[in-house]
């Protein structure tokens, strides 16, 4: 589905910036009847644009302080390390997001932790462990901004 | 402060954002208006600052995505502010995130395909103020998305 209008469009801009809107809130906005804006957001799920809803959550003020980009070499490869490493860096709770990049590096994990000393820990005792990890760059984030994108 | 419940509201929401009211309120064994009480507390510290609708960009057709990491020329002292204010305008530039370590910054880009991407980075990108480096991650694979925290 690649025919969206400049309305689907709008929808998506909304939604982006907050999921709870009601399709009675956002049709008033946009000129909709309830129904037909119901029906658009269905179609904008069910054609897989929208994949879900995430909290957006204050990790400092939960105790986060600190998040770490971590650009990681496997030692080895082969189909087999790349499965064995992608089971378990997945189930490191501290590790938010793993992608699977081509460039310098072959995987790039998002880490959070309470402070620096609290990131050593999982750095030594969760990542530097993984099967198969070789190099590991470090940068910590200091300021992030989500952009709403080509819509 | 936030005490055991809040967290474990905040875990609950976590999995399963599009939880209705009652039905959290259920999983966690309150009332309704007791949940609503707590939320509206969570949201006012700014604790949780909002739901957002997660937009899948393959399924509108932007096939590649790309990180650029990039080292900006600070004999500029305002290299950053001026980069940053000039990737805003890159409407194909979903994230823009700062760093302390061996890259300052990295841009996340997402183009319809490879043509597309190239006409980006050649006429949008490296026209960019104050860049002394740029490295390119392609993104091959996402592993692990969800971003929850672990609380």
């Amino acid at each position: 589905m690649n025919d969206l209008d400049d309305i689907d469009r709008s929808l998506l801009k909304a939604l982006a910036r907050d999921a709870t809107q009601s399709a009675g809130a956002l049709g008033r906005r946009f000129d909709l009847s309830q129904p037909a804006t119901w029906r658009r957001i269905r179609r904008l799920h069910d054609a897989g644009i929208i994949k879900g809803r995430r909290l957006d959550l204050d990790a400092e003020k939960l105790g986060f302080g600190v998040t770490v980009f971590l650009g990681v070499k496997l030692a080895t490869k082969g189909r087999v390390s790349l499965e064995d490493f992608e089971r378990a860096v997945t189930a490191i709770p501290e590790v938010q997001t793993v992608e699977h990049v081509l460039g310098m590096y072959d995987y790039r994990l998002r880490v959070v932790a309470r402070d620096i000393s609290d990131f050593e820990r999982v750095l030594r005792r969760r990542i530097m462990t993984l099967p198969g990890v070789g190099d590991v760059e470090a940068n910590v984030l200091l300021s992030e901004e989500r952009r709403p994108g080509p819509l | 402060m936030l005490d055991d419940l809040d967290r474990r509201i905040i875990r609950h929401l976590q999995a399963e954002p599009t939880l209705s009211l009652p039905d959290l309120a259920d999983r966690i064994g309150l009332t309704a208006p007791r949940l609503s009480r707590r939320l509206e507390k969570l949201e006012s510290s700014g604790v949780l600052r909002g739901q957002r609708a997660v937009i899948d960009w393959r399924a509108l057709g932007y096939e590649v995505e790309v990180s650029l990491r990039i080292t900006l020329d600070k004999t500029y002292s305002n290299a950053f502010d001026e980069f940053i204010q000039e990737a805003r305008d890159i409407p194909e530039v979903i994230e823009i995130q700062t760093f302390l370590g061996r890259v300052d910054l990295r841009l996340s880009v997402i183009a319809r395909d490879m043509p597309h991407y190239q006409q980006i980075y050649r006429s949008h990108i490296l026209t960019l103020p104050h860049i002394a480096d740029i490295e390119a991650l392609m993104h091959v694979a996402r592993i692990k998305s969800d971003e929850s925290l672990p609380i």
